[in-house]
């Protein structure tokens, strides 16, 4: 048959056989879609970009909870009688016809008033008629054509969220004011004297005064704040000579104007602020889409289902669960808090909390952990525990997720603005001495004029220049760090922590052994039928690994919930599950995951799930070993311990069965004793030692969908460039050491200037925008050199 | 009065009409998302396209 793919979706059509408009698609879901904009007249879709839809998933039930009036009004942005308005993050969002087809939603449904998408954040916000649309059919509207919305408990928490713009506004006010001060320096840069000048000369200084008071005032009280603040815990960082060189320059120019002495220096001071401003405007380069600062609550739903003694349902929020409430657990559901499951087959999915790379069977009568997601039919269950008190959320009340990283370490530029600063000083003071001593009228001026020509601008500038565009390329390459100085921070690990599932194995892919007696093809044919019936996750991979083969059908087929499941044909009866089940006693055993093969009774073999390590891995670990202490902390059991120690460097210290506190502890530990440790996981177990790491990357297969708090979120597809990208912030902080030489260079040219007394407002303004500008060249032309190497 | 006064005058206020647009710009969410609007620019000739297709539709009914 030929190979075509869903005109919806891109998938792989050749299979489904459904055909519909004479175009093919994936599954009926994807045709549902094409229905419902061909219908509409909405086909443009599929002009803008090939294949953009996705399959809409079942939410029937799911999202119930959008009828609790309480929840709807937390998630609300705006709420009237005849209008409401919310925003919602839909992860599907990724191009121009996901766009076209958002902002044309009043087509489909003609009770929405507006709809504006903002790709950056994928987020949509959309306004409607709450008297002819609810929330709730507006979820499954969207979700009925591919773009379920993803609500989550951290929506109900945030409430509205404030934008903070106050950089770009204080960019603008400093980029104003800099640009009228120099216009009107103008008449004084060229010395042009005579009774002109002389006349309106005070006029023009007191007009560049008042453009430069909302500069010192509004635009530059970071600086003076961070000062204060280093001062306070006695550190000197390179806020406190910025703030000394905006002062002095500041206060000595307006003592210049008041006395009628000179122009004062105002338009270095504009420009002094306006350059710092830009340094860190563009280190502020962030992800919109992406969320460092995840936990628990962006993982867990909004609302869950309640069952009251009377056998009613209905939707109550997370945060309003009680002890001894009844709940309802559907398919594909998250359980939110500890709970005793009293109904239904229960199969939990818990490698988001543990690591444990299988689903597990649970009876009723046994103990669920909150964060794992049933994966089979409907449960129910009755709380434990609420939702802060659970296992799992317990974590987070854990002092690392307090601590701000970037306050546990000192800057690189903050490490030599102490000796700088020092330098300064004491340069300021000497040359004052001398000049008291040979012209006392000159002292002052020369003191003030070493401060101002001091003042760091270059120095403040490489680094946030350096890093910044270095961020922006590591973007690029699907290395997305949170800021700059977490690149700053990679540079000086020395130990790398692994987590294992998820992180060094592909989280779908098993590679499948068989070890036994040879199965004829008579039994081969049987056991791909039997396995055919069965939804079991293990069935399912291990049907699609067998040949293909005549399906028969079955004259006997029974599943026994969490043992196995048995067929008969014909003659031949097979039994396809776990060792006991198969009639197989006192195996020795093996932790690995196994389903055992009996054929008539007689025991056959077994298939054995291993863990598919990714692609690259012992050539990353091979050119790590020689610069780093290697670690795997493994939150499974320690079945895949021999196929690790054949694949990794001897060194490698191998560590399983590790609870998400035990990795937090062994971080901590050999942090204590002088480590700096790199953290790579991917869940939630290894939220805390991420937190509690320099550097923690989160390794995600999506980076739309969660991944837990962390500095870096890694694509898979680039985890075997690891050891590329720690090159590369080595080789930046490199960088920046020269960008410190060639401004110490400026520097000294100043300061010649200012300790013979001599230094010109001209000179300052002509010497402090040069030297910050050829740092910014500098930094900029080495990084992309540096980005190009890396590809 | 000597005309440098005007001149000083006019061009303080074209700049502060200019930073108070700055403002108001900002203010209205304009630097929030520098993305979308350039893609969105471009639909507009597609929803133009689209109604001769619809009156098509509609006489073929």
């Amino acid at each position: 048959m030929e190979h075509s793919t869903c005109f919806h979706c891109g998938l792989d059509a050749s299979s489904s056989r459904i055909v519909y408009d004479n175009k093919s698609f994936c599954c009926n879901g994807c045709k549902t879609v094409y229905d419902i904009f061909s219908a509409n007249n909405l086909t443009c879709y599929y002009d803008l970009q090939q294949a953009p839809g996705a399959t809409p998933k079942e939410v029937e039930g799911k999202y119930n909870f959008l009828e609790n009036e309480k929840i709807v009004e937390r998630l609300l942005e705006f709420n009237d009688e005849n209008i409401q308005i919310i925003t919602l993050y839909i992860p599907h969002i990724h191009c121009s016809s996901c766009i076209w087809i958002l902002e044309n939603l009043n087509k489909l449904q003609a009770s929405v008033g507006s709809s504006i998408v903002n790709f950056g954040k994928k987020t949509v916000r959309i306004s409607y008629n709450p008297n002819k649309l609810s929330l709730k059919e507006l979820v499954k509207l969207l979700s009925s054509i591919g773009y379920e919305p993803f609500i989550s408990l951290d929506d109900y928490s945030v409430g509205k969220k404030n934008i903070d713009r106050s950089l770009i506004y204080k960019l603008g006010v400093s980029g104003f004011a800099f640009g009228n001060i120099m216009f009107l320096s103008f008449p004084e840069y060229f010395q042009v004297s005579g009774f002109w000048i002389e006349k309106y000369a005070p006029l023009f200084r007191w007009l560049m005064f008042s453009f430069s008071l909302p500069v010192i005032f509004y635009c530059a009280q970071d600086y003076f704040i961070s000062a204060y603040k280093g001062l306070k815990s006695k550190i000197l960082n390179i806020d406190v000579p910025i703030a000394l060189g905006a002062s002095v320059l500041f206060l000595r120019s307006t003592f210049e104007i008041i006395f009628n002495i000179g122009t004062g220096f105002f338009d270095s001071l504009s420009g002094l602020i306006f350059f710092l401003l830009l340094g860190k405007f563009f280190q502020q380069k962030t992800y919109n889409f992406l969320s460092f600062e995840r936990d628990y609550k962006s993982y867990f739903p909004i609302g869950i289902t309640k069952i009251s003694s009377e056998g009613q349902e209905t939707s109550i929020q997370v945060y309003d669960i009680k002890k001894g409430d009844r709940l309802l657990i559907r398919n594909e559901e998250l359980i939110p808090v500890d709970c005793i499951l009293i109904k239904g087959k229960a199969r939990i999915d818990y490698s988001f909390v543990t690591g444990e790379s299988d689903p597990v069977s649970k009876q009723s009568g046994d103990k669920l952990f909150a964060g794992g997601k049933q994966l089979e039919g409907s449960i129910e269950v009755d709380v434990l525990k609420t939702v802060e008190q659970s296992y799992l959320t317990q974590l987070w009340s854990n002092d690392v997720f307090n601590t701000n990283k970037e306050d546990r370490f000192t800057s690189i530029t903050n490490a030599i603005s102490k000796q700088f600063t020092i330098i300064i000083l004491s340069i300021a003071f000497i040359a004052t001495a001398y000049w008291m001593y040979v012209d006392s009228s000159k002292a002052l001026n020369v003191f003030t004029a070493v401060l101002i020509i001091a003042c760091p601008c270059a120095i403040a500038l490489a680094a946030p220049f350096t890093f910044g565009n270095l961020l922006r390329i590591f973007g690029k390459l699907k290395f997305y760090a949170k800021n700059a100085s977490v690149i700053e921070q990679l540079a000086t690990i020395n130990t790398i922590i692994f987590d294992k599932t998820g992180t060094i194995t592909a989280n779908k892919e098993t590679t499948i052994e068989y070890n036994g007696i040879h199965l004829s093809n008579e039994e081969e044919r049987l056991l791909k039928s039997t396995l055919r019936n069965s939804n079991h996750p293990l069935s399912r991979s291990l049907y699609a690994l067998l040949k293909e083969n005549d399906i028969i059908a079955l004259e006997d087929y029974q599943e026994h919930i969490g043992s196995g499941i048995e067929a008969k044909h014909k003659q031949h009866t097979i039994k396809v599950g776990s060792a006991p089940f198969v009639g197989l006693q006192a195996e020795n055993v093996s932790l690995n995951t196994a389903v055992h093969i009996s054929s008539n009774n007689t025991y056959k073999g077994k298939f054995t799930f291993y863990n598919s390590y990714r692609k690259g891995l012992s050539k990353l670990f091979n050119q790590l070993k020689k610069n780093y202490d290697l670690v795997i902390l493994s939150g499974d059991n320690a079945g895949e311990k021999e196929n690790l120690t054949k694949l990794l460097p001897a060194k490698t210290k191998l560590f399983f069965n590790q609870k998400p506190e035990d990795k937090l502890e062994y971080i901590k530990h050999h942090q204590s004793s002088g480590a700096k440790v790199l953290m790579i996981g991917d869940g939630l177990n290894d939220a805390g030692a991420l937190a509690q790491s320099d550097v923690g990357i989160a390794i995600s297969e999506n980076v739309n969908v969660f991944s837990p708090a962390c500095d870096v979120i890694l694509d898979a597809s680039k985890f075997n460039q690891l050891y590329a990208f720690i090159k590369a912030s080595k080789s930046a902080v490199k960088i920046i050491k020269w960008s410190f030489v060639l401004s110490f260079i400026y520097n000294s040219i100043g300061l010649y200037f200012a300790i013979t007394g001599q230094l010109a407002p001209v000179i300052a303004a002509i010497l402090m925008p040069l030297s910050s500008i050829s740092i910014v060249v500098f930094t900029t032309v080495t990084t992309n050199i540096l980005g190009k190497k890396l590809k | 009065m000597s005309v440098i006064y005007i001149l000083l005058a006019i061009s303080i206020v074209v700049a502060i009409g200019f930073f108070v647009a700055f403002v108001f710009a900002v203010r209205s969410g304009q630097y929030d998302d520098s993305y979308t609007p350039s893609v969105r620019m471009l639909f507009d000739d597609e929803l133009i396209k689209e109604k001769p297709k619809e009156s098509i539709l509609t006489k073929k009914d």
